[in-house]
């Protein structure tokens, strides 16, 4: 069966993504949502950032158009550039313009790593003007009231270098999101994984003790992700001992000792 | 037939090999008299191996002279060899003190696990360590000692472990000693009243070691409970190394399965079993400290009491504040309202909610871990813990601006610093008096012998720094290069093609991007860091300039310390402008510890020299292994944390990072509210302190 290919603006989120709810942050985002506010989303890695905004956008019924930042993103990556088509001339829109055209959600995964020059393009959508200026194209944009504006990052052990300057991270609304608690935890790992709740309470368990290693030597405890996906394997017949080696451990520190010591209390666990 | 060479032959034959560690308290009379009852050729062959021996250890080569004789007895002389050889071997691998192990345990050497297959404790104390941190509960320490014990906060495994044949099973008895101890530590096996209740017993040995055996069963249900692998693993253990129960052991521990049986329950039985059969406790159950352990966790309670009494009173006091109610006046211990709070557990483990009021509150970044351990010593919050303590030795009282042995007027080369007052919410106004104290330099070669002795993390953290030089970087869209910058070149003729003006930036060119970093490392001085620290500051100091000046980056180090308020004092080893040189190494050298931790003062004061630096980065590196404090009392606490808070405020205001590398067990209490959740690392083994402080330099300047 070949990849479905569609237009940014037309990614509508059809099924409601499965999401638990930690706080009230789901009320935060929508009142924002509603006053033209952008939000920003702080946490740990895997800690369902990304899946809280595709479970926003299907509330909200709005497409999301999702941009991963890095070192090299330009403006033009996110505004849009001229290209050659046929001879001619032809401007395409990146991903905000498209966003802002269409009124759907932006949401800026991990925008720290952008360079701070290409961050400040988003300053004129985040605030009251709610605009985007694309010189290049001669026009200026004004957002539909539908658009939405999230980015997203995590602020554990960063680079001085890397930094949301106090001007761009003074225009969002903030949420803070974290692991949940072990029993919502539990939970969550045992539906994504079709997995019974004690096994899953058990890879639970193994993700706490990895968080308390946290300042001993690694740089941040295993991530709900990571339990999913081991709860995954554990469903699919992989043993218990093997998934969290694989899926957990591995994936959490290179450092021998501290591979051996997340390996055996895993085994301890199982 | 030879002669057995006489006593005088066989001293001067000894001191040949192992002079090196005789002295005149220690001679080789001793094991020359043990070697003197052998035949000639045992004696040939001892002598011999004494020199080899001698050719990796003199120390050991001696204590296997002594053990000689006796070994020889038990074992004959076929087994010597694979006795040296095992002693060499463990030696090899881990150092003096296993090796001393593997020798006074023959059989132990060369019976069916033999040292091929044991395992070493520095070999595996990392992973250990990190294993029972992961594990909940007070994080625990793993040191060696010759008998397996803990006293609540260490523990002590022995220094080799070569019962079994295969390396991965003697592991897996130090996992099961490590976990078996940490359990008893967890579950209340040391009650207060431990000493008194086996006293009672007629037989001392015999009372410890069936209270042993029947801990060993009430901890084994718990640990079954929640950690079932480790059960298994350690059942396992049991069924190939212990001897079977006598008869009726099984009824009489069967109500330690329960979930809420606690040590009293295993003292009844034994009260019960002591006349008749009592089961031998397992193999990795260790042995009985108590005194020990009670005497440690009484000190940890007392202190740990008080602290949490202050942080209590300090957010009650705070609480009012916000209410607008005033605090009751009272005389010196008046309670603020006993029974005004209580906690809740919130899930099994150390997650107790703290109410005051019957509202929940936040428990004070100083006392969450506190709380926790005091849960974890009793069993629960006992409610005494719970009464706020009244104005006491930690507040700032009456006696305000009478500090003892200060004087209030600016003496002579002194800066003024100001100093934060939380309580006020101002500042006070000149208040420290710093001076910039010389360094004793110390030509001893210190620098060169540590790149000597840790040369392989010397080479290895200076290439990686040397990496992050960062070289050449392709610049995009500019007006002349080497290239043609395809995507301007694309982007200029569709836009000349739509009517626009050609840009000129259609070119890449290389350039070198120069770093634009500056740090200052401020080390903690203070009394407390002398022996180990202070010498782990001094190594990963060597270190760390050996790698920055492959780097490039220009940075300074000052060291601090002081007493009260009027004598603080910082310690240049080196200027921001200044190059390093032989000076600088012999400063490194000689920087001592020396008093108090008064950080406010010394952070303002090197904050004053980074901003003057034009660079784009600039760094603020603390080291240090406690809490702000000083002569003074009031320093230690909440009013030092708060100072030296602001301090940093101030320093981020002035467009500097600050960051910390500590050695304080107990810095997650405070560390988040001075340097950030992410602002700061904990390096708990003083050893990896300068790989530490390479990788995390090397992180934050990326």
């Amino acid at each position: 069966m070949p990849a479905r290919a569609m237009r940014p603006e037309e990614y509508y989120i059809e099924d409601e993504p499965y999401y638990e709810p930690v706080a009230d942050e789901g009320q935060v985002f929508e009142a924002a949502y509603r006053n033209a506010l952008p939000v920003l989303l702080k946490g740990p890695t895997g800690c369902g950032k990304t899946r809280f905004m595709e479970h926003m956008a299907w509330r909200l019924g709005r497409p999301l158009i999702t941009v991963s930042c890095h070192e090299d993103l330009t403006g033009a990556d996110l505004v849009g550039r001229y290209l050659i088509q046929g001879g001619e001339t032809v401007w395409v829109d990146g991903p905000l313009a498209r966003a802002v055209r269409h009124g759907a959600i932006c949401y800026l995964d991990e925008v720290v790593e952008a360079r701070k020059d290409t961050t400040v393009v988003i300053h004129p959508l985040a605030d009251e003007r709610r605009a985007l200026p694309m010189e290049k194209h001669g026009e200026v944009l004004e957002a539909a009231p539908e658009f939405g504006l999230a980015v997203s990052y995590n602020p554990g052990y960063q680079s001085v270098l890397k930094d949301l300057k106090p001007s761009t991270r003074q225009r969002f609304v903030a949420l803070e999101l974290d692991y949940p608690a072990a029993e919502v935890e539990g939970r969550i790992v045992a539906r994504e994984a079709g997995l019974d709740e004690g096994t899953a309470g058990r890879l639970v368990q193994l993700g706490t003790m990895t968080r308390n290693l946290r300042h001993e030597g690694l740089e941040e405890g295993a991530s709900t992700r990571l339990l999913v996906h081991a709860a995954k394997l554990i469903a699919g017949g992989i043993a218990p001992a093997s998934a969290c080696r694989d899926a957990i451990t591995r994936a959490l520190s290179d450092e021998p000792d501290m591979l051996a010591a997340v390996d055996e209390l895993a085994t301890s666990l199982f | 037939m030879a002669e057995p060479l006489s006593l005088e032959e066989l001293e001067e034959r000894l001191e040949a090999h192992v002079c090196a560690v005789l002295s005149s308290r220690r001679t080789a009379v001793r094991p020359a008299r043990g070697l003197a009852e052998l035949a000639a050729s045992e004696q040939d062959r001892v002598l011999e191996w004494v020199g080899r021996i001698a050719g990796t250890s003199a120390e050991l080569a001696f204590q296997f002279a002594e053990h000689a004789p006796e070994t020889l007895g038990r074992l004959g002389p076929d087994r010597v060899p694979g006795w040296a050889l095992a002693a060499l071997d463990a030696y090899d691998r881990a150092g003096l003190f296993p090796a001393a192990a593997v020798l006074r345990d023959p059989e132990g050497a060369t019976g069916t696990g033999g040292a091929a297959g044991g395992v070493a404790l520095p070999e595996v104390a990392g992973v250990l360590q990190a294993f029972l941190r992961g594990l909940h509960g007070r994080p625990l320490r793993v040191a060696g000692a010759e008998e397996a014990h803990t006293d609540t906060e260490t523990v002590y495994l022995p220094p080799i472990q070569f019962r079994l044949a295969e390396r991965r099973d003697n592991f897996l008895l130090y996992k099961a000693t490590a976990a078996h101890l940490w359990a008893q530590a967890r579950f209340g096996t040391f009650r207060d009243d431990l000493l008194e209740r086996l006293a009672a017993f007629p037989d001392a040995e015999r009372a410890r070691r069936g209270f042993l055996a029947l801990e060993a069963e009430r901890l084994d249900a718990r640990l079954e409970r929640e950690l079932p692998g480790l059960s298994r693993e350690m059942a396992a253990l049991r069924r190939r190394l212990d001897v079977p129960a006598p008869a009726g052991w099984a009824e009489l521990i069967a109500g330690l399965a329960e979930p809420d049986a606690d040590a009293g329950d295993s003292l009844e039985r034994l009260s019960d079993a002591y006349g008749q059969g009592l089961a031998e406790p397992p193999c990795y159950a260790g042995a009985l400290y108590a005194e020990q352990a009670l005497a440690v966790k009484r000190d940890r309670q007392e202190r740990e009491l008080r602290q949490v009494r202050v942080a209590l009173s300090e957010l009650a006091r705070q609480q009012m504040e916000e209410s607008g109610e005033e605090p009751p006046a009272g005389e010196e211990g008046d309670t603020q309202g006993p029974g005004r709070f209580r906690v809740r557990e919130v899930s099994e483990g150390e997650d107790v909610e703290l109410l005051l009021d019957e509202q929940p509150v936040a428990a004070p970044p100083d006392a969450r871990s506190v709380l926790a351990s005091v849960a974890q010593d009793f069993q629960g919050i006992p409610p005494e813990a719970l009464v706020p303590a009244g104005p006491g030795p930690y507040h700032v009282s009456a006696r305000d601006g009478e500090d003892s042995g200060c004087r209030t007027d600016a003496p002579e080369g002194a800066w003024l610093y100001p100093e934060w007052d939380h309580r006020r919410g101002d500042y006070r106004k000149q208040w420290c008096a710093l001076r910039e104290e010389a360094v004793t330099p110390r030509y001893d070669g210190f620098v060169e012998r540590t790149l000597a002795r840790r040369s392989g993390l010397a080479r290895r953290l200076r290439r990686r720094f040397e990496a992050l030089r960062g070289g050449d970087r392709r610049l995009r869209r500019q007006p002349e290069g080497d290239e043609v910058d395809l995507d301007a070149f694309v982007a200029a003729t569709a836009g000349a093609l739509a009517g626009a003006e050609l840009n000129g930036g259609l070119y890449t060119r290389r350039r070198r991007v120069e770093r634009d970093v500056a740090a200052l490392f401020l080390v903690d001085a203070s009394g407390s860091t002398e022996g180990w620290v202070n010498e782990a500051e001094r190594e990963s100091l060597a270190l760390l300039t050996h790698a920055l000046e492959a780097l490039g980056d220009r940075y300074g180090i000052y060291g601090f310390s002081g007493t009260t308020r009027s004598r603080g004092e910082v310690y240049p080893v080196k200027d921001l402008a200044e190059p390093f040189s032989p000076e600088v190494a012999a400063r490194i050298a000689g920087l001592a510890a020396n008093d108090y931790t008064r950080m406010g003062a010394a952070i303002r004061h090197v904050t004053d020299l980074l901003a003057d630096v034009p660079t784009r980065t600039r760094l603020l590196v603390v080291l240090s292994d406690g809490k702000p404090d000083d002569f003074d009392g009031y320093y230690r606490g909440t009013y030092g944390i708060e100072d030296t808070r602001q301090a940093l405020i101030e320093a981020r205001g002035r467009g500097i990072h600050p960051f910390c590398v500590t050695l304080d067990r107990e810095g997650l209490d405070y560390l988040p509210r001075l340097f950030g959740a992410a602002g700061f690392v904990a390096v708990t083994d003083v050893s990896q302190l300068p790989r530490k402080m390479g990788e995390m330099y090397r992180r934050l300047t990326t």
